[in-house]
């Protein structure tokens, strides 16, 4: 069942590369890697018929950083990860480090908690949309998306003063009550925001050009997004109806009414009909939580000093690019003995070379795209 | 608060509904090694005003010895390779022999259908003999079930490879490889991953000092002591 691929090296290096066979590097520094993402592509003509990612570029040693610093002093690194999403990796790690205490943080943090991750989920599947768009060569979505998005980080930058890097949660709760007009704003973003997604759609749904550039392109089935652990939309996409919210809830998501939505064939039209539908989701979730939002303490009973008895545990949450895992190990001091963060960028890129198999160079740009890697959590 | 779920979600979470396998309430009824042996004790409970609709049992703290109807399985099956097996925050930890890893993960996938391997990673103990911990964190989609395998290995001790089940333990078998130098047996192309190829040493060993690249380069290039 496991795809048994021939490593890129050891093939071309026993292969006598044919008369029209080119090795054509591309990056690190390629403006449309999303990052510095090197990939290694093995050419017939222009189709590839190999490839190899070499990561590492912006490899920080993050998890050796945090067997140096204590619970909380660690909280602030993991929004560095994929920093498209950093409240998305705040609450997994907060949550994780709950767990392992045994603690949980108050029905009133819990939903500050879930508004903030939705707006931040949406900032990051417009984040990309634009990006992605912009690879394929429609430049005009990137403005609107950046649009919108300036909206939740002004949202961010009101609650706790940072607009990317939030460190927004803590562990056992939050440190700031919402401000005075939060539920105001999170409603003027999210009451006209379904019109402004169909705005989008509008743009590239039925584009003649765009539906040629992702249809067909980048398919993986669901056997095969199984085999390589794909989470998130990628998962999804291929038809998998997966989502942690729904599986594990975490956070208030047990509260809230929503859809999983699905695509079918698994290529990268599914996987932006996938992603553009989870906006509309997460602005519905959004609108629920402020209807509502109970009254009570923001921080639970945590201490000031963290120490977890002895022990391990692995905590996931679904962040906007799929299973954002945390596997904490305690050994009963105030520092964590071993924290593994399990990237969902990574795990996603892995199934790249799968994808492009068969496909064209120009087809790199648009796959590499719709995985939605971000290269700080790849390389962490 | 808002509004429920109207259509209930296939054990939401790790709580007693349904007997399932990895489930806290079956090692809550075993007679438990640890003396205090609390199941759940609702008045540890913090008296909230605005109590959710959440399983309410704290998580135990601190490992205690499963038994449950899936370690019987695994050790009807497999019998001595299933060393141990203990559940902790609620989730199952089953140490197996190094040995048999890839046909119990092939049994784990296809029969217990642990189908989806979230991560694989590993855990260094240096005054241990055995000192690698290799963690295998395997979900269910159909169960909707985590399940954690372990095996045990020293620096020189190979462990078999699981890329031949799982596609995605390829580039986690290289990390591992990467930061801990443990090395996978019938990996296809087992090299480092995350740092580059001429690297000395493997960083995320607890005897390796996040100074000592640094200073060696320093010295070699700039010819003084050192730069911190």
């Amino acid at each position: 069942m496991a795809d048994q691929r021939i490593p890129f090296a050891t093939h071309a290096e026993t292969t006598v590369l044919g008369a029209d066979e080119i090795v054509l590097n591309m990056g690190p520094q390629h403006p449309s890697t999303h990052g510095v993402l090197r990939v290694k592509l093995r050419l017939d003509g222009e189709k590839v018929i190999g490839s190899e990612c070499v990561i590492g570029y912006l490899h920080r040693g993050v998890e050796k950083i945090a067997e140096h610093r204590t619970y909380t002093q660690f909280a602030p690194y993991v929004d560095r990860m994929d920093y498209v999403a950093a409240v998305s990796n705040g609450l997994g790690y907060c949550e994780a480090v709950e767990k392992l205490l045994g603690a949980e943080a108050p029905l009133r943090a819990r939903v500050i908690r879930t508004i903030l991750t939705e707006l931040q989920r949406i900032a990051s599947h417009l984040f990309w949309l634009g990006t992605h768009a912009l690879d394929i060569g429609a430049l005009t979505p990137l403005f609107y998306c950046l649009r919108e998005r300036e909206e939740i980080l002004k949202i961010f930058e009101k609650y706790c003063g940072a607009r990317l890097t939030t460190h927004a949660f803590r562990i056992g709760g939050l440190q700031y009550e919402a401000y005075d007009e939060f539920e105001k704003d999170v409603e003027r973003f999210c009451t006209p925001f379904d019109k402004r997604v169909d705005e989008y759609e509008s743009l590239l749904t039925g584009n003649r050009i765009w539906v040629g550039r992702t249809k067909g392109i980048g398919i993986l089935t669901a056997k095969e997004a199984i085999d390589y652990a794909a989470s998130g939309p990628v998962l999804r996409a291929s038809g998998v109806k997966w989502d942690i919210r729904k599986a594990m809830p975490y956070a208030a998501y047990d509260l809230y009414k929503f859809e999983i939505p699905t695509g079918k064939n698994g290529d990268t039209f599914d996987r932006y009909i996938v992603r553009m539908e989870e906006m509309r989701q997460s602005r519905l979730i959004c609108l629920q939580a402020i209807e509502n939002i109970p009254a009570g303490p923001i921080m639970g009973k945590v201490g000031k000093v963290l120490k977890p008895p002895p022990g391990e545990v692995y905590h996931a949450i679904e962040a906007p690019k799929g299973e954002l895992g945390y596997y904490i190990v305690s050994d009963g001091t105030t520092q964590p003995y071993r924290v593994r963060i399990r990237p969902p960028s990574l795990i996603n890129l892995e199934a790249f070379d799968k994808m492009i198999r068969g496909h064209l160079v120009a087809d790199v740009v648009a796959i590499i795209g719709t995985l939605d890697i971000v290269l700080g959590e790849v390389d962490r | 608060m808002a509004n429920d779920p109207e259509e209930k979600q296939p054990s939401a979470s790790p709580k007693k509904e349904e007997p399932s396998a990895v489930n806290p309430s079956a090692a809550a009824s075993e007679p438990a090694s640890k003396p205090p042996a609390t199941p759940a004790v609702p008045a540890a409970k913090p008296p909230a005003a605005a109590a959710p609709p959440r399983p309410p049992a704290p998580p135990k703290e601190g490992p205690v010895a499963l038994d449950n109807d899936l370690v019987k399985r695994y050790k009807e099956r497999f019998g001595e390779a299933i060393r141990e097996a203990w559940i902790d925050r609620k989730q199952a930890i089953l140490v197996i022999a190094r040995e048999r890893l890839v046909e119990i993960a092939t049994y784990s996938r296809d029969e217990e259908k642990f189908d989806w391997l979230s991560d694989l990673t590993a855990v260094d103990w240096p005054k241990r003999e055995q000192r690698f911990d290799v963690v295998l964190n395997m979900y269910s989609l159909e169960k909707n079930e985590r399940l954690r395998l372990k095996v045990y290995a020293t620096a020189d001790e190979r462990v078999p490879s699981v890329q031949g089940v799982w596609a995605t333990a390829n580039w986690e078998e290289r990390e591992v490889y990467d930061m801990f130098g443990v090395v996978f047996e019938g990996h296809p192309e087992l090299k480092r991953i995350l740092l580059p190829d001429e690297w000395q040493g493997h960083p995320l060993r607890k005897d390796y000092d996040i100074l000592t690249q640094d200073t060696a380069w320093v010295r070699e290039n700039l010819g003084i002591e050192s730069g911190q």
